[in-house]
């Protein structure tokens, strides 16, 4: 029989633990148990067969730790074909009578993903690929991906898996006491994007006992709607008179694995500790039970690499902000590369209470390609909030989709047959839920009943290429009431019946329907309002608009979605109020003339939000060159003086930064509206070496050195040499600034100053990093050594001065 | 055979005056204060506290200290352990929550990155006092000062010996990069010796050392 067959009717008895029992017959500490398969054949074929013996459907080769960053590739062979040798001599040997399957096991790579590790992520593809293209050559029947403590590692487990082979794939994650993987996924997150890119099974192992996993199971079984699959371990290990012992018996095991099949695992098993003896009494336990019927649970959800949000309870607010149309700020900064900007952005939405957040780059000028997947990758590093890949490019959006951890809202599929065969096969294989715009080839229908029967072939097509009804979500396409008396109440009317008839979740980019018409906001806030009692579940909206989020909370109380009103109170007094704070922007005369300006005390001072408000105000007067020569720069001085001098502090002088870089967003983006640029001075290029993963340093450096107007090109942390070079060659950078923490990245920091000498002679080189002295400077032959951030800003001065 | 234990612990207290001394900050002033009591508020509920060791023989002999499983050459660290009959050998790490606000803010603000890191460094210290000192309640000992991999001569590349001895990965979620570097950032690994003879407290560690020149260097 075959395995998905049997798993469609049965319970599936996994195998126990490997590690534990290895060390009984004697692998010593720091000994790698997968070379056992070529040393101790013999031993590793008993230990399968006592699972097979004891009642086990699957065992599990062992390969945990078989990948290509423990072992070379000729050797990596060598091991996974003997595993899975092992596992064929032992189901052979076996006589027990029940159906008998191998799993090929794939435990972690043993390091961490960028950004917080240094494993790339398409280099984890590769390396899973490797060890699984091994696994399904000699003989394994299905994978196991199993104590996986980062969803974006289980990804590229489970992609790896998924892209070449057909074969089932289980994904387990090792949960801690706190519900969550290390790097803090939910079960519900984690199911989302493992049943998105098409698991066969989730489930959780390792850790911990059955016991203290119960919180898991329970939401695992809450979410997923594929089969759930439940190892856990022995509990505890403890010491007793020199022998590792595990804290949960093997009738207790038994009876909470029991337990476990009741409330609906289907695959069961044991992790470290577990040994035959308990394999034997879980299958002795579950004799007799019958495996709980799966069911889909029909949930529309996207998730991040923390939580999952689901469409369809309270209505979902998407953050429209990061989306170049109308806005010159935004456009401006995407040509510079400038991706902090879409940052904030990013942050300041998330500030204001959306849960999602769109994400469009979509500039002529650009490479839309690499920018999204750039602006994607780097969200998920300040925001933990999913995201809505918006495009219009599908390469753009393969690459998005790719690199993005967690399962998206992807924006958007429309009925033209060519944008379907497009989008649905992406959907299909990195998972997510895609908003379908009620459109085809003949354009958006006057009437809701034209959209709703796009919707109906829309749903059609998409059950060709297996993507579900639960992951489309229907945009009956907001449309200018300006234009059409009857635009709103179409859109409407098609909402309503795709929600009721057709039982999907809807968007709308609201804010569309009041193009042409004064006092915009009033508009789209009422349409919202009808859109929501109309069965709307999500919107794209500006969460700046007081008006919108007025009637949103509002909305939620009177729906019963808030309880106590507690949200829409908390909200209240912050909306009614648009005026900042300004106690800190009014100073007395005497500090005023202490502080030249209120603007240039706001800077000493660290207050931001004023800083940025001075700014705007003297804009309106003054010319924006003017301003900053005369009160931002001055402030600077007094500022960088003073740290200097040793009067102010390293974080006094950051506030300092950061304020005078409000104070400058502000001069950009009346620049931005006139078409002006700041003159920028010399170009600075600047990087954390390779192998090192520290930027605190290097982003000080840049904070001021862009406060002193230096065209800084910011590289980022763990960066090669070649890149390092290239660049400063490609922009003829007349300075080069490199960081580095550790004694250990010294190397990789020498060997870049040498091919800067080499290929860019002309570069002055500084170096900091708190390893460096400036004897070591010197030894590395770089130019000069700076002690802090604002010696870096002289350095680039006297450079500048001397070229003149 | 000993076996790898891990444990999880509540927060130690804040302490704002080492915060402080990690910001590179002089004076405290009011600003700078209640931007920390923020940035604590934000990093709170992202920081973890585990720790996992296990406990092995040591025979020192000149430079070599002999673990039993594995064995090292390094002057600094056999003096270190001189006259001591076992080590706890452990990790401990806050997470990798302290790295995303660290770099969250990298690129928001600076000063909070700061701020972040200090805060990131104070609690990693502190959770390494506290478990050395319930180790030394638990055992009714005191140990020596406790000494990691970098310190003195004693190579970084122990590391790899460490976190394939202890497990770390599984353990306590702590990768070593190829670098040598671990992830998350706020992470400690180190020996901790006990022996007949009675030793420096941890709480010295500064004292003891050559580096004199230390921006971080506690003169208290």
């Amino acid at each position: 029989m075959n395995f998905l067959d049997f798993l469609q009717q049965n319970i599936v008895l996994l195998d126990g633990g490997m590690g534990t029992l290895l060390q009984e017959r004697g692998l010593a500490a720091g000994e790698k148990p997968e070379r056992w398969n070529i040393t101790h054949a013999e031993e590793i074929v008993n230990v399968h067969k006592a699972y097979f013996d004891a009642g086990s459907n699957v065992v599990c080769t062992n390969t945990f730790g078989a990948n290509t960053l423990k072992f070379s590739e000729e050797e990596l062979e060598e091991i996974v074909k003997a595993a899975l040798q092992n596992a064929c001599v032992a189901k052979e040997k076996s006589l027990s009578k029940q159906e008998k399957f191998i799993a090929l096991d794939v435990g972690p790579s043993g390091r961490l993903l960028r950004p917080y590790g240094d494993l790339d992520f398409e280099d984890a593809v590769t390396l899973f690929k490797k060890t699984i293209d091994l696994g399904v050559k000699y003989g394994a029947e299905l994978i196991l991906i199993e104590t996986m403590s980062d969803c974006y590692e289980a990804k590229a487990a489970l992609l790896a898996a998924k892209e070449s082979y057909n074969l089932p794939v289980l994904v387990s994650g090792a949960y801690g006491a706190d519900g969550k993987l290390t790097t803090g996924a939910t079960p519900a997150a984690t199911v989302a994007l493992l049943e998105g890119m098409g698991a066969t099974a989730v489930g959780a192992n390792c850790s911990l006992g059955p016991k203290q996993l119960g919180g898991v199971l329970d939401e695992l079984l809450v979410n997923a709607s594929l089969p759930v699959l439940f190892k856990p371990n022995a509990g505890l290990p403890k010491l007793v008179n020199g022998r590792t012992e595990f804290d949960v018996t093997v009738e207790e095991f038994a009876r909470e694995i029991a337990l476990s099949v009741e409330k609906g695992a289907r695959l069961i098993g044991g992790c470290c500790g577990t040994t035959p003896a308990y394999i034997q009494a879980v299958a002795r336990a579950i004799k007799g039970l019958a495996p709980k019927p799966l069911t889909d649970k029909g949930r529309t959800v996207v998730s991040s690499y923390t939580h999952a949000v689901e469409l369809g309870n309270a209505p979902v607010l998407i953050g429209e902000r990061i989306n170049p149309t109308g806005k010159k700020r935004l456009k401006q900064a995407l040509r510079e590369g400038d991706i902090d900007y879409l940052l904030g952005e990013g942050v300041g939405q998330q500030e204001k209470g959306v849960q999602l957040l769109d994400v469009n780059v979509g500039l002529p000028e650009i490479d839309e390609k690499e920018t999204l997947q750039r602006a994607v990758e780097e969200l998920q590093t300040v925001v933990d909030l999913p995201l809505s890949v918006d495009t219009s490019s599908v390469s753009a959006m393969e690459a998005a989709l790719r690199r993005y951890n967690g399962k998206a809202l992807i924006n958007s599929v429309n009925g033209k047959r060519e944008c379907m065969e497009a989008v649905f096969p992406l959907v299909k294989k990195y998972g997510g839920v895609v908003i379908a715009l009620t459109l085809d080839e003949d354009g958006i229908p006057e009437n809701a009943g034209g959209r709703v029967a796009i919707a109906e072939k829309i749903l059609k097509v998409a059950e060709q290429y297996g993507v579900a009804k639960k992951d489309i979500v229907f945009d009956t396409l907001a449309m200018p009431v300006s234009a059409d008396k009857n635009a709103a109440n179409s859109t409407l009317t098609a909402l309503k019946r795709i929600s009721l008839e057709l039982g999907c979740h809807t968007s709308l980019g609201v804010s569309n329907v009041s193009f042409g018409l004064p006092e915009r906001d009033t508009v789209n806030a009422t349409f919202f309002a009808l859109a929501l009692e109309n069965g709307l579940s999500a919107a794209i909206v500006n969460p700046y608009s007081a008006e919108m989020m007025k009637t949103y909370y509002a909305y939620n109380a009177l729906k019963g979605w808030d309880k106590n009103c507690a949200a829409y109170v908390e909200k209240a007094a912050e909306l009614s109020s648009q005026t900042p704070p300004s106690s800190q922007s009014v100073p007395t005369k005497e500090t005023e003339e202490e502080y030249r300006s209120k603007l240039q005390r706001a800077i000493i001072k660290g207050f931001k939000d004023s800083a940025g408000a001075l700014t705007k105000e003297l804009l309106k007067t003054a010319d924006p060159l003017e301003i900053v020569h005369q009160e931002i720069i001055p402030a600077l001085n007094t500022v960088g003086e003073g740290f200097e001098q040793k009067k102010i502090y390293l974080p006094q002088l950051l506030t300092s930064a950061e304020a005078a870089g409000c104070a400058f967003e502000q001069i950009k983006s009346c620049l931005a509206k006139s078409g002006v640029r700041r003159d920028r001075r010399s170009t600075f290029v600047l990087a954390t070496v390779h192998g090192d993963i520290h930027d605190i340093g290097k982003n000080i450096v840049k904070l001021l050195l862009e406060n002193y107007g230096f065209d800084v090109v910011d590289l980022g942390k763990d960066v090669p040499p070649e890149k390092i070079v290239g660049e400063t060659v490609k922009r003829r950078a007349p300075m080069v600034g490199l960081s580095a923490l550790m004694t250990t990245t010294l190397p990789a920091m020498e060997e870049t100053v040498r091919q800067l000498r080499e290929k860019a002679p002309w570069c002055k080189i500084v170096v900091g990093g708190a390893v460096l002295t400036e004897e070591y400077a010197e030894k590395l032959g770089a130019d000069q050594y700076a002690k802090d951030a604002m010696e870096t800003v002289r350095f680039a001065e006297s450079v500048e001065a001397s070229e003149g | 055979m000993s076996v790898t234990i891990v444990k999880t612990y509540l927060p130690p207290p804040f302490c704002e005056r080492e915060i402080f001394r990690y910001a590179g900050g002089g004076a405290e002033d009011e600003g700078t204060r209640s931007a920390v009591l923020s940035c604590i508020e934000e990093a709170k509920g992202a920081l973890i506290y585990k720790v996992c060791y296990r406990e092995l023989p040591v025979f020192v002999e000149g430079n070599e200290c002999d673990f039993g499983v594995f064995s090292l050459s390094s002057n600094s660290l056999a003096k270190n352990l001189s006259g001591c009959q076992t080590v706890i050998l452990f990790a401990a790490t806050v997470g990798v929550g302290i790295d995303r606000m660290i770099g969250k803010y990298g690129r928001l603000s600076p000063s909070r990155a700061l701020l972040m890191q200090a805060i990131g460094a104070e609690r990693i210290e502190s959770l390494c006092g506290l478990f050395c000192r319930e180790i030394q309640k638990e055992k009714g000992l005191l140990a020596r000062p406790r000494f990691s991999p970098g310190y003195g001569d004693l190579p970084l590349e122990t590391q790899r010996t460490v976190f394939e001895l202890l497990d770390c990965p599984k353990k306590i979620g702590a990768y070593l990069n190829e670098s040598l570097l671990i992830s998350p950032t706020k992470t400690v690994t180190a020996f901790l010796g006990f022996g007949a003879t009675v030793s420096a407290s941890n709480e010295e560690k500064c004292r003891d050392c050559g580096q004199q020149s230390c921006i971080y260097r506690d003169t208290k």
